[in-house]
């Protein structure tokens, strides 16, 4: 049976940007070893020769005519933002210091 | 009136016995006295909904053309973006977002004059069978408020039991819908997969999601499925084709000489015996009114619910990377934009949320993609095609919607497994593609509880759904002469 350690948990939260306490951590990895216990089975299905399916519909490459349309204004578009300046949203530092 | 069904008070509309604002008054009335104990709703959008159905009784009056259902509330899943109104898919990390545009759903019930009574609780993200993983507040069942009223959407299934409203919308990943309804005595659809727009409805599963009709009836359902479903060029998933015609369906209710096939994997063990005779009854029914009744067998649903347990978390891990504190939504946290997304998504996320990206991130890591993500595709491709083996012989597939009657609050929100396995019967229809409905088959010996009776029909044949169903509740309703709900308690003081 699968199993995830505390430090497999942590990188895996660190991967998904997630920033988890210790108790999360602890309980995180038991609860794992339960679900992955469960979703282990399908390793049991007779999967040899079979295609994989992504999507169940067999629909490829939806474009639309490359025109204007009407879309939401700066001032909509910047309704929710947590932080906003000159009509951007305004972010955190992304790149390391000079 | 409230008790009334929707195609009713549809007729009431249009027979001028009711205006749209009375009729709406008279549902946040009974909002107001009996939402405090169900707890259905996040919102209530009182002057939106007030000045929708003034324009409705205006248009009226004047004689305008008006669709069916113009003039009748609905409650819709806080999934569904709405201009202006708050909508939090039960997350604190949406706490308080106002969208700047409507769902294609939502934009569908307003050019229908569809109320907007206000938005219905749901577990975050739609993560969840129980409404416990909302954010903000458990919904508690009707029938029992001790008791879940189902999930994703149990704050829409609530609300109908309740007599909150006459419709809402669901939208369906693994069951969302269906056991929601199984659960609270009420109708719920998940259309064929691309039959109603996905456009504005936050995304958990891309692959499986599909939102739907909730009702008290049948035909109500169907008025209410083809008002939102049809083509969206804003979906790439959506297909275009014309809409399955689901209210002629729900009105012919004729099932003689048709096939129906029992799926010999989802009853008996893990089933509860009360849900299994109700369902048996129910087959016993159709095969009076003339359908013929075969059994068929899905031997590869046997792994549907690990398959769904590593694609729906692979796809919820990727769609929600979008909450990243940076364009909407809560931010937390100082120091560079890393530091902040991860204390936002730490804070924003409830447990649930962060197991299944913490799970789905697991199941896409190098390494082990191929023994999870990459089988679990592969089972995708066996329920299909078991699916289509057992559709070349019968028109319709029926099971037990959930194995179990609506259980009580907390007592499975520490165990994650026992709480997927509500979803065993729903889980093929979502991987396959195909279209489902549930629909009250009456009450579990064990506790009076609302059992649930499901339909499965190939894509795009919904409207096999709704002659089905229609023709079980038209016997069920004759055999029990009252319909389910009115065994409800009433709730409430005055009433």
């Amino acid at each position: 049976m699968s199993s995830l350690s505390r430090a497999e948990v942590a990188k895996l939260a660190k991967l998904a940007r997630i920033e988890m306490t210790d108790a999360e951590l602890d309980a995180l990895s038991s609860e794992f070893a339960v679900i992955l216990g469960a979703v282990d089975r399908i390793q049991g299905a007779p999967l040899a020769d079979v295609q994989p399916t992504s999507h169940p519909l067999p629909i490829n490459n939806v474009t639309r005519p490359d025109v204007v349309i009407p879309s939401l204004t700066p001032e909509e578009s910047l309704s929710g933002a947590p932080a906003q300046e000159e009509q951007r949203f305004r972010v955190p530092q992304i790149l390391g210091e000079e | 009136m409230i008790r009334k069904n929707a195609s009713e008070m549809a007729a009431a509309l249009a027979a001028k016995e009711i205006s749209s604002v009375e009729l709406v008054n008279a549902h946040f009335d009974r909002i107001a006295e009996v939402d405090t104990q169900v707890k259905a709703f996040l919102y209530l959008d009182k002057d939106g909904a007030l000045s929708q159905a003034k324009a409705v009784d205006d248009a009226r009056a004047k004689g305008e053309t008006l669709a069916p259902l113009a003039g009748v509330p609905v409650a819709l899943k806080d999934i569904f973006t709405q201009k202006g109104v708050p909508t939090t898919a039960g997350s604190k990390i949406l706490e308080g977002w106002r969208p700047p545009y409507d769902a294609t759903v939502t934009a569908n019930l307003k050019k229908n004059g569809i109320v907007i009574l206000g938005k219905t609780n749901m577990d975050e993200f739609a993560m969840g069978s129980s409404t416990e993983n909302s954010a903000y507040h458990p919904t508690h069942n009707p029938w029992d408020l001790t008791r879940i009223p189902g999930g994703s959407g149990g704050g829409s299934s609530a609300s109908l039991a309740a007599f909150e409203a006459p419709l809402a919308l669901g939208t369906d990943t693994g069951g969302s819908i269906r056991q929601p309804a199984a659960v609270t005595g009420t109708v719920g659809v998940k259309p064929t997969y691309g039959a109603v727009s996905r456009y504005g409805m936050i995304a958990f599963s891309s692959s499986l999601d599909q939102g739907g009709p909730c009702a008290r009836t049948v035909l109500d359902a169907a008025l209410l499925h083809e008002a939102i479903a049809g083509h969206d060029p804003k979906d790439s998933t959506s297909i275009n084709a014309p809409t399955p015609k689901v209210v002629d369906a729900a009105k012919r209710a004729d099932v003689k000489g048709l096939k129906i096939g029992v799926i010999k994997e989802l009853q008996g063990d893990g089933y509860q015996k009360g849900v299994l005779n109700r369902f048996n009854e129910s087959i016993e029914l159709l095969s009076s009114l003339g359908a013929e009744i075969v059994e068929v067998s899905c031997p590869s649903f046997e792994y549907a619910l690990a398959a769904y347990y590593l694609i729906a978390p692979s796809e919820c891990s990727s769609n929600l990377a979008r909450f990243d504190a940076m364009r909407y939504g809560l931010r937390v946290g100082a120091g560079d934009a890393e530091a902040v997304m991860s204390a936002t998504r730490e804070a924003g996320f409830g447990r649930e949320v962060k197991r299944r990206i913490i799970l789905g991130t697991y199941a896409l890591s190098s390494g082990y993609y191929d023994a999870y993500y990459g089988s679990a595709q592969k089972v995708r491709t066996l329920i299909m095609q078991d699916y289509a083996k057992a559709f070349a012989g019968v028109d319709v597939l029926v099971s037990p919607t959930a194995p179990t009657t609506a259980f009580k609050i907390g007592e499975k929100s520490n165990d994650p497994l026992a709480m997927y396995l509500n979803d065993v019967a729903t889980i093929p229809v979502n991987l396959a593609g195909i279209c489902g409905m549930s629909l009250p088959s009456g009450l579990a010996d064990e506790d009076n509880l609302p059992t649930g009776f499901q339909i499965m029909a190939p894509a795009m044949e919904d409207q096999r759904l709704y002659n089905v169903g229609a023709a079980l509740e038209a016997a069920l309703l004759s055999k029990w002469g009252a319909p389910l709900l009115a065994k409800a308690p009433a709730l409430g003081g005055s009433k």
